[in-house]
């Protein structure tokens, strides 16, 4: 074993893309073993790998953790990204569901007939200026501060950046009616490691594409189309 | 303000429910403000109260607590039902996700149309017979200990058996194959201040009734 995560789930973002930007965001290198057919998942799933037969599945310290929110607490606590207290963690906490939310309505997107994905977007673009960025927009002007918790860089911050991005993808300007978030844009984007993340040649991963949706049905032999919100 | 924490939600289980186990289980008294029409929401959404317009909401040590997970995580710490390191919360947090997975088939059940209930009952009862309930079978055997992680309960135990008893209301002999999970039933069950909890005229929740469903649709659509 290398020491470094392993990261097992698709050549594409889904749900193993919030846990790159916060390994990422960590300074922690990582590799990735990509499922590109049905026999690598059975052979994980017949390996008990899987606890739920589900990916994402991460290797790291000894473990073989699922759960998307469970490994993302996990590396949030292990580098030092989850607050100081209790009480920082709850903000912090209420802050990521906020934009796990948001985020999941991207994430089935690609997903979705044609017909549904307009839909969808207009969707996500008003969910996103309505409800979700005006409290990050306030949360920032309220006090004043880099970050969103505590005076110090967090999970909180590499989440809301990741999902400003997605959103910006649907819509370029979506920001436009919120100067803090622009700053935090900006900011955030021009810390060391999560500059490198944004360049090109990082584990990054593309906008889902026609390939990836393919990969996803034929490994997981998911042949339906998912519904709007 | 009385100092005990205060519950915002529809007078259902719905997403608040593991938060009244495992206050209850903690042994922590809490009163609750239902929402019976639309208004009672709308009025928490403009008096700012609801940081995401959503309920939950969780009054607690001057906080208005809003998703279910930082609420659950925050109750689970201040009450030492989350294990004694970072890897037994690791343990923990992989245990709970799954339940929370299972736990939103059992809990929209009530919820479904007419014509996709019995396609969501069959899935709800293969996902937990087929996927969940063999994996913590399965932890208890290797764990051989009263509890799923460590030496003591914590939050994974009491989310564990409240959806067990959820399954076991769709289909009495759910735990069938499940000898271990029969057994951590009883024995979770017997701890004092669950087994006041699952006593009649506790704050537990009944499953949603089919004649309450357009009730509570109607205070959020």
């Amino acid at each position: 074993m290398s020491g470094k995560p392993k990261l097992y789930y698709f050549d594409g973002r889904g749900k193993m893309e919030s846990i790159r930007w916060l390994l990422a965001a960590a300074g922690v290198e990582f590799e990735e073993e990509f499922l590109e057919t049905r026999e690598q998942y059975e052979k994980l799933l017949q390996g008990g790998s899987l606890l739920f037969q589900q990916v994402p599945m991460v290797e790291i310290d000894g473990m073989r953790m699922v759960q998307t929110r469970a490994i993302l607490s996990y590396l949030a606590a292990k580098y030092n990204l989850y607050g100081k207290d209790l009480k920082e963690r709850a903000l912090i906490d209420m802050y990521v569901g906020g934009t796990d939310d948001l985020m999941g309505f991207i994430l089935m997107f690609p997903f979705l007939s044609a017909e549904d994905k307009e839909k969808q977007c207009a969707f996500i673009v008003q969910k996103a200026t309505s409800r979700y960025f005006p409290v990050y927009e306030k949360v920032l002007k309220d006090h004043g501060q880099d970050f969103l918790v505590g005076n110090n860089f967090s999970w909180a911050d590499v989440h809301l950046l990741e999902a400003i991005l997605m959103v910006e993808e649907k819509k370029s300007d979506v920001l436009s009616g919120f100067p803090q978030l622009q700053a935090f844009k900006a900011r955030i984007s021009s810390i060391p490691t999560i500059k490198k993340f944004l360049e090109p040649g990082s584990q990054r991963k593309p906008v889902p594409d026609d390939k990836y949706v393919e990969t996803v049905r034929r490994v997981l032999r998911m042949y339906y189309d998912l519904k709007a919100n | 303000m009385s100092g005990k924490p205060k519950l915002h939600y529809f007078n259902g289980r719905g997403r608040m429910e593991p938060i009244r186990w495992l206050l209850a289980a903690a042994g922590v008294e809490f009163e609750e403000s239902y929402l019976e029409k639309k208004e009672d929401l709308t009025k928490l959404q403009k008096d700012g109260s609801l940081l995401f317009q959503q309920v939950p909401m969780v009054e607690i040590d001057g906080m208005k607590l809003v998703q279910t997970r930082a609420i659950a995580n925050y109750i689970a710490t201040k009450y030492n039902l989350y294990g004694k390191d970072l890897k037994e919360r690791a343990l923990i947090d992989m245990y709970v996700e799954g339940m929370f997975d299972l736990n939103e088939l059992l809990m929209s059940y009530g919820f479904q149309p007419a014509d996709k209930k019995e396609q969501h009952f069959a899935n709800m009862v293969d996902k937990a017979t087929n996927r969940y309930f063999p994996v913590f079978e399965k932890v208890l055997k290797e764990h051989g200990k009263d509890f799923l992680v460590g030496n003591q309960l914590s939050r994974a135990d009491v989310q564990l058996l409240e959806i067990i008893l959820m399954a076991e209301e769709c289909k009495p002999d759910i735990l069938a194959k499940f000898p271990l999970l029969q057994s951590f039933k009883a024995r979770i069950s017997n701890i004092p201040t669950i087994k006041k909890f699952l006593q009649p005229g506790s704050q537990r929740k009944p499953p949603i009734r089919e004649e309450d469903v357009p009730k509570v649709m109607k205070i959020f659509y």
